[in-house]
């Protein structure tokens, strides 16, 4: 019954939604991932742009995760650096202790599933008491969140011997490892030696179940729902909605996507350090400014946005010092672009026009 | 509607502060020393296409602006330099050397695309990177392309766990161990306050064997307080706790900028002990709007001084001053002295431009340990093939704002 007022709602929506259909979102992935692919196979391509395509698809699959929170839901979120932090850490040590152990594919495919389920868990932890509430507390949560789970792992460490895993929130000594032990996170100095498993093929296979979660999401009656209550929460709850299980789920869904790029930034790289440059609240607003650019709700915009700003200021590193300058002011340009009332209305007028153009010659003929 | 157009008011907030800071970032290290830089890797690169075809391609990353842009430039500045002396002796084993720097902005991700960036330029050798992180994320992929690497100031143990690393300074172990050492050999002190960043690779790794090791000798620590990367610009709890329990030395393995800080907010509170810092301190004179007249009397473990009397460091001093202003510190004189190393190593292994990268590394990796360096940071400097050099550590002390030998 609910869903049936839903759909009748919505159908307005959809209509506008219906020019960027979920299957085209796809082609454009695989398209961008052929053309790409291409490139590496026939050499064309340096080594700088081939080391810089796994770190643009995991930052595309977390802007896709927050679009979902920020977007569909409706809330904001300053923590999903966080999540990813999680994600990432969860999985390194699942690597190294399997390491050898597993064979390689299988352990990657372990691993992913441990980071994916430790930020759905701490997603879910983290929902339970802020999603209740109304306002902007979910926010707040999450930056602090964020930070703390930094901090936390920066304080960490974690180590393993045949009597088992030893824990320590003061220094390495304190472990009492026995030579032959193994660090696992040794504090500051993060997981070292965590296999390179991850590579752009997975990173895009990864990309899209995450842009298959996302849309089906959004197309399903669970995705209406949770659309009613950003758009207007009492009418949703005087539907029958239930409010906080479906906050609940986007959330928690969304928590899980940063983990699974969390995952692909620790197999991507073999030092992991929950630095500020790393997971910090800066990344977290980072990964939002690729929403907000991208078009908030608009998931193809997201992986577009991400992989642009991402590849932005690598690719002026022939500027040299001036490449972080003009990396921000083409950042205040498509904000002015994409939201000034001035700028939005010069857009409309200029639709209108070609609009109208195109009419004229389709009578003219 | 209303939540949306409030979270699109709080990014755009959140973003100009963010471009904001990438722009402070950027602007701060716009000094003359950079420009001088550029303009010398310029004539450097002019002079040596000119002169032949075949030349060495040496790479070198640092940190060339943000909080550490001190390090990085003058790891780059000084192999620039170095190349420009070696060139115009003749070059290495009669060939010509290129330098190129590219900035990693202290990040590990950063600093494995200068890295790629660096290699498609065409990079036969590598120096670099400046610290320690970004030094052992892209000793992963050097490893993988068996491409020598030595870095100047790399300093962590797993900088060098692969034998095609090699680092010019000391180990944070061999730092904090010798810290302790001088201490208690010329009795600066009997209790010591320790301030950390509990968030650093380099400044962690320092402390754990410097506790240890002060244990060892008997020198009391009264106070071992941590902070962090976000959480670095009010000391007064941590410098308090070293006031309170007596201590007459604070032991600061930092990095300069907060160290400059923590001397002002000392200060303040009419805190007067000695502080001791290690190669990280090294820097501090240069922090900008800091009153060097604070830093008097801070001693620091470095293995290099400008104000040595040696004819090899006036003359790098000399030339440094002439080329980028300002006095260079360890981390130019480190590199500085790696140049000469792979200068000595190609020499000795007779390796030539055309010959491959891995080729190259394996020549280099044997040669390493055959040569001796009368270099900036040490005479009769040697290498391990675990790729740790063989060199005693110097104590400076800060008089009248320079730094002059301990001794």
């Amino acid at each position: 019954m609910t869903d049936k007022i839903l759909k009748a709602m919505t159908l307005k929506g959809k209509a506008a939604a219906g020019r960027k259909s979920p299957a085209a979102t796809y082609a454009f992935v695989i398209a961008a991932y052929a053309v790409l692919e291409l490139f590496i196979r026939t050499g064309v391509m340096s080594s700088h742009l081939q080391g810089l395509l796994v770190p643009m698809v995991y930052y595309a699959i977390v802007a896709v995760g927050l679009n979902i929170c920020v977007g569909i839901l409706g809330e904001l979120s300053l923590g999903h650096a966080g999540f990813m932090c999680i994600g990432a850490f969860g999985s390194a040590v699942f690597s190294l202790l399997t390491d050898g152990v597993l064979p390689d594919g299988l352990r990657f495919l372990f691993a992913f599933l441990v980071g994916v389920a430790l930020s759905t868990l701490f997603g879910f932890l983290i929902g339970i008491p802020v999603l209740r509430l109304n306002g902007d507390y979910l926010a707040i949560v999450t930056l602090a969140f964020g930070e703390i789970i930094k901090n936390l792992l920066n304080a960490l460490y974690l180590g393993i011997d045949e009597n088992g895993l030893h824990a320590s929130l003061s220094n390495q000594m304190a472990l009492g490892l026995s030579p032959d032990g193994k660090m696992l996170i040794n504090g500051a100095m993060g997981v070292t030696g965590t296999p390179h498993d991850a590579n752009f093929t997975i990173s895009v296979v990864v990309l899209l179940i995450a842009l298959f979660f996302a849309q089906n999401l959004v197309h399903s009656k669970h995705g209406r729902a949770i659309m009613a209550i950003r758009d207007n929460r009492i009418a949703a709850e005087s539907i029958g909605i239930n409010i906080v299980r479906y906050k609940m789920q986007a959330f928690t869904i969304s928590a899980a996507i940063a983990g699974a790029a969390g995952v692909l930034f620790s197999h991507n790289i073999s030092t992991l350090q929950a630095t500020s440059q790393n997971f910090g609240y800066n990344v977290s607003i980072m990964i939002l400014v690729y929403v907000v650019l991208g078009g908030i709700g608009n998931l193809r915009g997201s992986v577009i946005a991400a992989s642009v700003l991402y590849l932005l200021p690598e690719l002026l590193r022939g500027l040299n010092k001036y490449r972080m300058l003009i990396y921000s002011i083409v950042l205040i340009a498509v904000m002015i672009f994409n939201w000034a009332p001035a700028a939005i209305t010069w857009r409309e007028n200029l639709a209108a026009k070609i609009r109208a153009g195109r009419h004229g010659r389709k009578e003219n003929a | 509607m209303k939540k949306t157009s409030r979270i699109i008011s709080a990014v755009m907030v959140s973003a100009m502060a963010v471009s904001m800071l990438a722009g402070c970032g950027s602007s701060s290290t716009g000094s003359a020393s950079s420009t001088a830089a550029s303009t010398a890797a310029a004539s450097a690169d002019t002079e040596s296409a000119a002169a032949s075809g075949a030349t060495f391609k040496i790479g070198a990353i640092g940190p060339l602006t943000g909080g550490a842009a001190a390090y990085g430039n003058a790891v780059c500045n000084a192999a620039e330099l170095a190349a420009k002396e070696i060139n115009a002796n003749g070059g290495m084993n009669g060939y010509q050397v290129e330098v190129k720097t590219e900035d990693d902005e202290l990040d590990n991700q950063k600093s494995v695309n200068a890295y790629n960036t660096l290699k498609d330029w065409g990079m036969q050798m590598l120096v670099g990177p400046t610290t320690s992180a970004c030094s052992i994320a892209v000793s992963e992929y050097t490893k993988d392309d068996n491409m020598f690497q030595i870095t100047p100031s790399g300093s962590a143990v797993d900088c060098v766990k692969y034998d095609n690393v090699f680092r010019v300074c000391f180990s944070d172990p061999a730092q904090g161990t010798a810290s302790a050492d001088y201490i208690a050999e010329h009795q600066l002190a009997s209790k010591i306050g320790i301030i950390y960043d509990s968030s650093d690779v380099y400044s962690s790794g320092i402390t754990q064997n410097f506790v240890t090791e002060a244990q060892a000798k008997g020198l009391t620590i009264v106070s071992q307080e941590a902070f962090t990367a976000d959480n670095k610009t009010d000391f007064s709890v941590q410098l308090q706790k070293a006031k309170d329990g007596g201590a007459d030395l604070v032991f600061l393995p930092i990095y300069y900028t907060e160290a400059s800080l923590i001397l002002q907010q000392a200060n303040t509170m009419g805190y007067k002990p000695t502080f001791f810092g290690c190669d990280g301190l090294d820097g501090i004179l240069s922090v900008d709007n800091f009153d060097t007249s604070l830093a008097e009397g801070v001693m620091l473990l470095t293995p290099f001084a400008a104000d040595a009397d040696d004819d090899l460091t006036r003359n790098f001093v000399a030339a440094y001053e002439k080329d980028y202003g300002g006095t260079p510190n360890q981390f130019a004189a480190d590199s500085y002295d790696a140049m000469y190393a792979i200068k000595a190593a190609v020499e000795k292994a007779n390796i030539t431009p055309d010959m491959s990268v891995s080729d190259i590394c394996e020549a280099m990796k044997t040669a390493m340990t055959q040569i001796t360096i009368d270099g900036l940071t040490s005479s009769g400097m040697t290498w391990q093939a675990s790729g740790e050099p063989n060199k005693e550590p110097k104590a400076v002390i800060i008089k009248n704002g320079a730094y002059v030998s301990a001794e």
